[in-house]
């Protein structure tokens, strides 16, 4: 299997001392390509234990990462169209940018499962382009780390300053447009206690958000986008605020709201209790909540799985078949 | 003596002064006018009319750039590729508020790949200029006024300037000869540098000036030179000199080329005529044409295709932007409120989506780009220097004897190597090692000579019957114990060798016969001081053969002058050895149309003898009716002879009459001196009106060696399924052996032979219409052709080999015919072209090319093949013997044949895997 790169040529670059002035090239086992060299050789019965040998290792790793996937248990609740009162149903929009409305929506929620602590709040977005070339580009990351930037907007159009020329912190689309529903989950009569600390990166905590830096001037503008912001507490305590601001890949996205760190049982019946803000009505987003319990490979995901079973599956088959082939029809 | 002479030659070249200036005449309107309006004030290049004129200093720059040029003609270079534009646009967009990224990232990989590249075009640029200062900077004695002749550099020369050349130097300018150290003002130059000839050519002034052989005659010398317009044909010339207020033309006789070397002359003075870029050479100097490797067409392709994918993607990707964008304000609603559609830049505004679509558009392109592969070029280059490093480092392609390593001049070919499907390839100095060997002889109806050759060699084995060349099997074990062979000669027969031949029933005739062979030839001795030992310089390895042969048979030529050829010769009557002198008078010169030289001699005893040698088809139609003696007999050794593939030639001779000379001389003068377009043919209508009523002698057989290791490395790559074509200049009978020679041809492949030898056409030629001719052979080609094709596809088990000669050859390469010929050439193992000629070596090569659209590779060593190089995929030079014009138009350069083997399926193989597995 190992085929020695000198192959034909025979050492004939040793010996015979070279005449002086020569243009005999110098030798060396590099320029004479005589250096060892390793190429395997594709034989049936190596190629055949290759692939048995891929497939013995793929199917069980896709077959524990399903059964992993399976135990994990979501609930997912879509609340924007239950959400609007009946006689607004035509005019969503119109509902959610009125102010005078009381946007408290209540809904109910059945656990289907045992699901252990900590359970995982998402509010999920559809239809929502985080991703945008405009979007992901406004913001100005050295005001939000650093309390001496506070007047550098650079980057942040179209919000930059409100209309008198104050510099917003923090500045930009996205903060501005952060997500502003909120959830109270109750059990029976008893409140289940969200978790909204430790949500982020720790690593976004520490540097990309400063701990001097407050809120100055933020939603004044003439058109309030998003959640107002506590202007007494540091960035970096705005964890809502730092999940918001790591922007989405694509359209459909998950967020973390915050954790459940309490047991809940199956049949367990849940009441939440959310206030409907956010206006996705205006581009048809959905919204949706997510309570999730996560295995030692996190969410509910069936994809990993059935990609290794899938590849192990294959490697089967082409061993089979090179075997079939190989005894029926050798060369 | 040296008197006598003298006055003789002024006689004959007075008689030329009267020619001379009749046709100067008819050619004077010409001189003066355009493109004949070069004048060179000789020996005064600083009188007013010269400086007027202006012309180029002798300063010749071979660099494409200088420095005020090398960046935008470098640039303009690189931004021929479309990738590099491509990102020279990117580059200049990503400063604008579009680019999606910082400008830095996009321009940056662009130019560090422009700069690599850039930085290699410089380094070969600089080399150049070095190799030009150095040219540039050696040294010439040149006249200063006054007799006195000083040291300047090259690039000093000046038109008009009179420089004194010493022996075995390089001449700085094209120079008209005015005198040299010979009495008869001629000296000898190689030109090897020139046409790759290693011969040495005669070059001889005008008789006017011949007597300037000395620095003193300068001092008041003063003539004006006016000639043609630099051009870059190296063999005409159209000048004439006024000198002492008379006109005398000149002729390329008296032109000595920059780059060829003065040799065997002690010095010679000459004016300078034509400085740096005018020179002839110069004007010679193209450029090869540029090739590229199938793999980086293929790239430029690919590339193409993903610029076109690039710019869909872009413009289905803006059109959904611009739909999005469009959207977003809906009745003074916005959609995605989160952007701030009403609070926008052009960029994103929806109510100018059609704008902000194209931006869009362009951002896109930019934001893509990562599809172009720009350092995929780079790395390409890369990996094709090494391989180059890898092809010239090769030990198994290193010649020992000749010192030469192979050398790839160009990069871009390394993978194209393993893709070879056709070799043509050269006979001579490619296939046979183009040392020949004289080695039998037919004289007065006997073949003398024992030696076996190399066909007869692979004949006997193919045939299997030992027993007829038993004897000369024993023969060589004789030889072994002999003295050292000389190079050139492989003779072996006691009953001419020793001086045994006096003794041989027709001595006289043997007696002349090799006689002739020392006495008709251009060859130059040249003597050892030392050893006494003579070599010579000839024009053609035959010649020198012949001359080596004759002297060890007992006839040693040893001095020529301009005028004498004197050779030791033995004497039969006395059996001593005698010094004879024999007075040249004319030499009728060899061409390859009329195949045959001769010379003119008057013997001591003042006998005019016109010696004639020639090819087998137009000596024997020059024979005397009484000198068809051993006609038959010759012609049946010589068929003998080109079966055992040999080089053959006739021997003739015949005595004349002083009328009929001078007739004859008077004709001749005349067509030599004229300087107008039909002098060839003049000169042939002369020389034929003389060469006729031979007598013959007998005929020479030569063998062409052939180089070590070619039938091994043909058979292994016929194996490797590469089909070689050979194309040569040789007779058919002749190529045919060499093919079974070098296993070309294999016994029981059935050849095919497409010829116009046939006696219809022989028939129709003699009567000279040649309209019908041409009819007839075309027909009879096609006839032939599609004779073959059926003869091809009726039997399909069978290998077939081609033979086709130059004349069916020209019919065949027609082009209703071509194609035909093509289709059965390729179903055929081998292909051998005879007698074809340089240009038709470079068209059946495009035809190969072209019309099988796979890689073709040619192979070859002389002048002659330099179109068939540069038409191929690939040209491999052979840096033989032949000088080194192959190389220099090659894009390999090899030392011998058998390293072809390596180079392909070796360096060629693994080149293509290489490269393949890296892009």
């Amino acid at each position: 299997m190992n085929n020695n790169g000198a192959g034909s040529s025979s050492g004939s670059g040793d010996a015979s001392p070279a005449r002086r002035n020569s243009k005999r090239p110098k030798y060396s086992r590099f320029t004479q390509q005589e250096l060892p060299a390793c190429k395997p050789i594709l034989t049936p019965q190596w190629v055949i234990s290759v692939f048995t040998l891929v497939g013995i290792i793929f199917v069980p790793i896709g077959v524990a990462a399903l059964l992993a996937s399976n135990d994990v248990v979501e609930i997912i609740d879509r609340y924007d169209a239950v959400c609007v009162p009946q006689n607004m149903t035509n005019d969503k929009v119109g509902y959610i940018q009125n102010d005078a409305i009381d946007k408290t929506c209540t809904r109910r929620i059945k656990v289907p499962k045992d699901m252990n602590q900590p359970i995982y709040v998402y509010y999920q977005l559809d239809n929502f382009y985080q991703n945008h070339r405009r979007y992901v580009k406004s913001r100005n990351d050295g005001q939000l780390r650093d309390r001496s930037k506070e007047n550098d907007t650079s980057g942040c159009d179209p919000e930059k300053t409100t209309s008198n020329g104050v510099p917003i912190v923090p500045c930009g689309l996205i903060a501005w447009s952060l997500f502003n529903d909120t959830y109270n989950f109750t059990r029976g009569n008893k409140a289940l206690t969200v978790n909204t600390t430790d949500i982020s990166w720790k690593s976004d905590r520490d540097h990309k958000f400063g701990d001097d830096v407050f809120p100055k001037n933020f939603q004044n503008g003439n058109l309030t986008g998003g959640k107002k912001l506590d202007p007494n507490k540091p960035l970096s305590q705005q964890e809502d605020l730092i999940v918001w601001m790591r922007t989405a890949a694509l359209p459909t996205f998950r967020k973390l709201y915050g954790r459940i760190e309490v047991d809940l049982k199956e049949n367990d019946t849940i009441t939440v209790t959310l206030k409907n803000y956010y206006n996705t009505y205006s581009f048809s987003g959905k919204k949706k909540l997510v309570l999730s319990t996560t295995s030692w490979l996190g969410g509910k995901n069936n994809f990993l799985g059935i990609a290794y079973l899938t590849v192990g599956g294959l490697c089967f088959f082409l061993a089979t078949t090179f075997t079939v082939v190989y005894l029926v029809k050798p060369r | 003596m040296a008197g006598g002479r003298r006055k003789k030659n002024f006689l004959r070249k007075l008689y030329s002064f009267s020619c001379g200036k009749a046709s100067l005449d008819e050619d004077h309107s010409q001189i003066g006018g355009p493109g004949f309006s070069r004048i060179a004030f000789a020996n005064d290049p600083d009188c007013f009319e010269a400086t007027n004129l202006g012309y180029p200093a002798n300063y010749v720059s071979t660099t494409k750039y200088s420095l005020a040029t090398f960046f935008p003609k470098a640039l303009f270079e690189q931004f021929r590729r479309v990738a590099n534009i491509y990102f020279l646009v990117t580059g200049c967009l990503s400063f604008t508020p579009l680019a999606p990224y910082s400008a830095v990232s996009a321009i940056l990989p662009l130019i560090i790949v422009i700069g690599v590249t850039m930085a290699k075009e410089a380094v070969e640029d600089w080399r150049r200029y070095q190799q030009d200062n150095e040219m540039n900077n050696r040294k010439v004695k040149v006249h200063r006024g006054d007799a006195t002749f000083d040291d300047t550099e090259w690039k000093n020369l000046r038109v008009g300037d009179v420089v004194k050349v010493e022996k075995d130097n390089f001449f700085p300018a094209d120079l008209l000869l005015l005198s040299s150290s010979y009495e008869d003002a001629i000296c000898y130059v190689e030109t090897m540098n020139l046409d790759g000839e290693t011969n040495l050519k005669l070059k001889q002034s005008l008789e006017v000036t011949s007597n300037l052989q000395d620095d003193s005659n300068f001092r008041h010398f003063k003539a004006v030179v006016r000639c043609e317009d630099p051009n870059a044909n190296l063999y005409t010339f159209v000048g004439s000199l006024e000198y002492q207020d008379q006109q005398y033309p000149l002729s390329p006789q008296q032109l000595l080329l920059r780059d060829s070397k003065l040799r065997n002359t002690d010095y010679v003075y000459g004016v300078v005529i034509f400085t740096g870029h005018d020179t002839k050479v110069m004007q010679n100097a193209t450029n090869p044409p540029s090739k590229r490797s199938k793999i980086e067409r293929k790239m430029d392709k690919i590339i193409y295709f993903l610029l076109f994918s690039l710019v869909l993607i872009s413009t289905v990707g803006s059109i959904f932007f611009g739909i999005a964008t469009d959207d977003d304000i809906e009745n003074h609603r916005m959609k995605r409120w989160y952007l701030r559609p009403d609070d926008t830049t052009i960029f994103y505004k929806p109510s100018e989506a059609a704008v902000a679509a194209l931006l869009h558009f362009l951002t896109a392109m930019m934001l893509y780009s990562y599809f172009i592969p720009i350092s995929l070029y780079v790395s390409i280059e890369i990996v094709k220097v090494l391989q180059t490093i890898f092809i010239n480092n090769d030990h198994e392609m290193y010649h020992e004897e000749s010192d030469k390593p192979a050398h790839a001049r160009t990069s871009n070919l390394n993978e194209e190597l393993g893709q070879v499907d056709t070799i043509l390839s050269d006979k001579t100095g490619t296939l046979t090692c183009n040392s020949m060997e004289f080695i039998k002889c037919s004289i007065a109806g006997t073949a003398y000579g024992l030696g076996v050759t190399e066909v007869e060699k692979a004949m006997a084995r193919r045939k299997g019957s030992p027993l007829l060349y038993e004897p000369d099997v024993e023969e060589e074990g004789h030889r072994d114990n002999n003295k050292p062979a000389v190079k050139g000669f492989n003779f072996t027969d006691n009953r001419v060798m020793n001086g045994n031949w006096v003794n041989e029933p027709h001595a006289d005739i043997i007696q002349k016969f090799f006689r002739l062979l020392a006495i008709c030839h251009t060859a130059i001795p040249e003597t050892d001081d030392e050893s006494g030992k003579i070599s010579y310089e000839a024009e053609s390895p035959d010649e020198a053969a012949f001359v080596i042969a004759a002297s060890e048979l007992g006839f040693q030529f040893y001095q020529r002058t301009q005028t004498n050829i004197s050779i030791h010769e033995l004497d039969p009557l006395s059996g001593k050895t005698v010094e004879r002198s024999y007075r040249l008078l004319n030499i009728l010169e060899f061409n390859s149309t009329r195949k045959r030289m001769s010379v003119i001699v008057r013997d001591e005893e003042g006998k005019l003898l016109l010696l004639s040698k020639g090819a087998d088809n137009v000596m024997f139609e020059r024979l005397a009716k009484d000198g068809r003696k051993f006609e038959d007999k010759t012609k049946e050794h010589m068929h003998n002879y080109a079966d055992a593939g040999l080089r053959t030639l006739v021997l003739a001779y015949r005595e004349l009459d002083e009328d009929e000379y001078a007739v004859f001389n008077e004709k001749f003068t005349e067509a030599k001196n004229s300087v107008s377009a039909d002098r060839d043919e003049k000169v042939e209508e002369a020389a034929d009106s003389i060469e006729r009523d031979l007598i013959l002698l007998g005929a020479t057989a030569v063998e062409d060696k052939l180089q070590n290791g070619v039938p091994e490395c043909i058979d292994k790559l016929a194996q490797a399924g590469i089909k070689i074509w050979v194309l040569t200049g040789d007779k058919m009978e002749t190529a045919i052996n060499i093919g079974f020679a070098c296993s070309l041809l294999r016994q029981g492949m059935k050849q095919i032979i497409i010829t116009l030898e046939s006696p219809e056409i022989k028939l129709l030629e003699k009567d000279g219409n040649k309209d019908a001719i041409f009819k007839a052979s075309k027909e009879s080609v096609i006839h032939q052709i599609t004779e073959g094709r059926k003869m091809t596809s009726s039997s399909d088990s069978q290998s077939f080999a081609l033979i086709i000669d130059g004349k069916s050859l020209a019919y065949a390469l027609e082009d209703n015919v071509k194609n035909l010929f093509l289709q059965l050439a390729v179903t055929c193992a081998s292909v051998i072209c005879c007698r074809s000629s340089p240009k038709q070596k470079a068209l059946v090569t495009r035809l190969v090319k072209e019309g099988t659209g796979k890689v073709t590779l040619g192979i070859g060593d002389g002048a002659n093949d330099v179109g068939m190089l540069q038409e191929a995929d690939i040209g491999i030079g052979i840096s033989g013997v032949e000088g080194m014009q192959a190389v220099m138009s090659s894009d390999v350069a090899i030392a011998q044949f058998r390293f072809l083997e390596r180079l392909l399926l070796v360096h060629g193989h693994w080149c293509y895997r290489r490269i393949a597995s890296m892009v």
